[in-house]
């Protein structure tokens, strides 16, 4: 049966435009690093998180290796809570890497930057991190260099 | 006295359509089987709906997205911050634009010839003609236009989105030279695939549900006469966009407003 020039104009118009869906999904959106080659969730207690978001990029050696998935307030330690999922290709971090929340650029986004330590044991799901840095609050940082020349010029 | 009379016949005549919009859009529902027994009436459809409406929806994707770069190139330069054209553009089409400039056009070209059509087959009883022959035009006319055009917003939307993006490359890296690289590498760290992207597709299939419904309705419900169908026209226009940006809003605040 020979194929109506209309049908295939209508095939062509939706496989064009499902075609600009994928283009959305794969080159747009971050979709490509979502896929679920298994990952394990970590958690870290911080001071301050400063501006932390949830899916904040985690990163070790400036490499992203996770996202921060939750963060909440600790009543008992009064302190935060960061959960951060990891890729599971990376399973062999030391039990004492080091987290600290950093700065991309000066106005950037916060993001969580990762240490490694020395020791053998490697971090498993739901073990915490126990060295964590927090944010760098730029009032803080302020009042206390205003503080230190104040001492200097006794 | 008038005044009020006017005021209580008015809102009754609104009740009354809103119920006879409400019972039509059931009907169309119950034909939902028979178009797709009938998968040679939806494409006929989908043609005259998805595909005529191509071209514009490209186009007009082409131009706003560049006119998005042109305008987040010159806002962004005085921050310092071109490189993150990418996440203002792809940010803007995906989650608002995309979705609502797609559905006005949508209801200016196609949802405008729906109800002249459906208004001139009833002024010149070809409605009732099929009625008398036991066909019924909610099935055999309506239910596949309707089909028809909830089908193609949502994937012209898509592509709409998808040109724009292209078109802020264009005005961004290619004449005023952002860097190719941040434009995408930013835009793939800030736009989430199912926060932005899916709630942006959800958003276009509600107003194209929308429109495909007031147009059709519009002409099924005209007066069958030359003033009729021309009132019914613009009356599909102006309610599709005032329902489109109604529901819009409404749709933001329960999708982005909480974060």
């Amino acid at each position: 049966m020979p194929c109506k020039p209309l049908e295939i104009l209508v095939g062509l118009f939706v496989s064009l435009c499902i075609a600009a869906l994928f283009f959305l999904a794969l080159q747009v959106s971050n979709y490509s690093d979502l896929q679920d080659n298994g990952s394990y969730t970590v958690n870290a207690h911080f001071e301050n998180v400063g501006g932390l978001k949830s899916k904040a990029l985690v990163s070790m050696a400036g490499v992203p290796i996770g996202r921060v998935t939750e963060i909440s307030f600790d009543s008992d330690n009064y302190d935060a809570l960061v959960k951060i999922r990891i890729d599971a290709r990376y399973n062999n971090l030391p039990s004492d890497t080091s987290a600290s929340i950093l700065t991309s650029g000066l106005l950037g986004d916060k993001y969580i930057g990762l240490t490694p330590g020395g020791l053998d044991e490697f971090l498993q799901e739901g073990d915490n991190i126990e060295l964590t840095q927090s944010a760098l609050v730029l009032e803080r940082l302020i009042s206390q260099f205003l503080f230190n020349s104040a001492d200097d010029d006794k | 006295m008038n005044f009020f009379q006017s005021i209580g016949h008015s809102s009754l005549k609104f009740l009354a359509k809103l119920g006879r919009s409400s019972l039509f859009f059931s009907a169309i529902l119950t034909g939902f089987g028979y178009t797709l027994s009938r998968p040679g009436l939806l494409i006929k459809q989908l043609y005259n709906i998805g595909v005529l409406t191509f071209w514009l929806i490209a186009i007009s994707g082409l131009f706003v997205g560049m006119v998005l770069g042109l305008q987040g190139v010159y806002t962004l330069s005085t921050f310092g911050a071109e490189s993150s054209l990418g996440i203002m553009v792809a940010a803007s089409l995906v989650r608002e634009l995309g979705p609502v400039v797609s559905a006005l056009l949508f209801a200016g070209r196609a949802g405008s010839a729906l109800t002249a059509e459906i208004g001139l087959m009833k002024a010149t009883e070809q409605l009732s003609a099929m009625e008398m022959m036991a066909i019924d035009p909610l099935k055999y006319i309506i239910a596949p236009r309707f089909f028809a055009g909830f089908i193609s917003l949502p994937l012209l939307a898509a592509l709409f989105s998808a040109i724009g993006i292209l078109g802020g490359y264009l005005a961004g890296v290619e004449l005023l030279n952002v860097d190719s690289g941040s434009y995408w590498s930013q835009m793939q760290g800030a736009i989430d695939f199912h926060d932005d992207i899916i709630n942006g597709v959800i958003k276009s299939i509600i107003f194209a549900w929308l429109v495909s419904w007031i147009a059709l309705f519009e002409g099924y419900d005209a007066v069958p006469t030359a003033s009729g169908i021309s009132r019914a026209t613009t009356r599909t226009v102006v309610t599709s966009a005032f329902a489109i940006l109604l529901f819009d809003f409404l749709l933001t605040a329960l999708m982005f407003g909480a974060s």
